[in-house]
């Protein structure tokens, strides 16, 4: 379990290290992410502490946006004066984004099987 | 109790973490129980209740963002090794990676297009000023990356953060309904959908959904950071 979380740790640090030195625009946790697939896709398995782990920590991510979604009290003021532009767009583009990218992807999915 | 002796307990606890910590946790228990027992009612959805309730506990108490946050931060840490932790499930993906990568890339590019087209077009023809406009555009990427967007198109960053986050909790609370209407049933194409259109939040619907769903939204939440980083500095251009 420890060791699981030290590799979680250890892999978002790297990411950390690599988005500074490199000034890509990314994230430091999503290379940590790539680093640890690539080190699985290595390694050939997945191994069953990690997954275990895995699954724990992921299982709760909901919560994990909570923090930060309480932010949204800072500019309530100026969402509030755009409530109509900025509201109308989130929704509506919100809905034809999952609607595009999920027909194509059920489309192109199907023809490549 | 006499209220002065309340004032006491009152002033010790918002000076420690403690009372943001279990708030947090506390209200996020009663969102995930409130969505169970309305049988996943979109619009309970754990997160926008849990941020309703804290939002309307803070502003009636007066405290300060920053004074709940110093507690909620323990919890908010835990975003980055939970990232890290999406490699797991994408890994058990790997042999449908391998098939289908061509239709994840068209179907990521397309999203990301869409995704800040859509907003900056509609935002425009509202009569919205231009670093609203330009502050909406990267809002369907994880936060870190949106702000990078924002800043470098002359966007207000933090009033990104707060788009990014609700367009997480607006496709959240309509994703699924939407794709259950245009029945996309494939969980490959439900996941890159809710990963695509609203980042972490999404995959964290996602993940609800199924595992599968869950392991494509984590890498299209990834990968449309990559994409819309290097596409929105070009679109933002247009406007």
């Amino acid at each position: 379990m420890i060791a699981c979380l030290a590799l979680l740790l250890v892999c978002q640090l790297t990411g950390e290290v690599i988005v500074r030195m490199t000034h890509l625009p990314i994230p430091g946790p999503v290379i940590g992410m790539g680093l640890l697939f690539l080190g699985l896709v290595i390694r050939g398995k997945t191994p069953p502490i990690l997954e275990e782990t895995a699954n724990r920590l992921l299982s709760h991510l909901s919560l994990l946006f909570v923090p930060a979604g309480v932010g949204i009290m800072m500019h309530l003021g100026l969402i509030g004066a755009n409530w109509l532009s900025i509201g109308v767009a989130l929704l509506i583009s919100t809905a034809v984004t999952i609607a595009v990218s999920g027909w194509l992807m059920q489309r192109l999915a199907a023809r490549g099987r | 109790m006499l209220p002065d002796q309340l004032q006491t307990i009152w002033v010790y606890l918002a000076a420690t973490p403690l009372l943001g910590l279990t708030l947090t946790l506390v209200v996020y228990l009663i969102g995930q129980f409130l969505f169970l027992k309305s049988r996943r009612m979109p619009l309970l959805n754990p997160v926008l209740v849990a941020v309703v309730l804290l939002i309307l506990l803070l502003k009636l108490t007066g405290t300060p963002y920053q004074t709940y946050f110093q507690g909620a931060q323990f919890v908010h840490f835990l975003l980055g090794p939970a990232t890290v932790a999406l490699a797991v499930p994408l890994y058990r993906q790997l042999p449908v990676l391998r098939r289908s990568i061509l239709a994840i890339l068209a179907a990521l590019v397309a999203g990301s297009l869409t995704a800040a087209l859509s907003a900056m077009v509609i935002a425009r023809s509202l009569g919205a000023s231009p670093s609203i406009i330009l502050s909406l555009a990267p809002k369907s990427v994880t936060t870190p990356i949106a702000m990078g967007i924002s800043e470098q198109i002359g966007g207000l960053p933090s009033l990104t953060a707060a788009l990014v986050l609700l367009t997480g909790i607006c496709g959240a609370v309509i994703g699924v309904a939407i794709l259950d209407r245009l029945r996309i049933n494939d969980p490959k194409a439900r996941g890159l959908a809710l990963g695509v259109a609203c980042h972490g939040i999404g995959t964290a619907r996602a993940l609800q959904d199924s595992e599968t769903a869950g392991a494509f939204a984590g890498l299209a939440m990834g990968l449309n950071g990559l994409v819309t980083a290097l596409l929105v500095p070009l679109l933002a251009r247009l406007f």
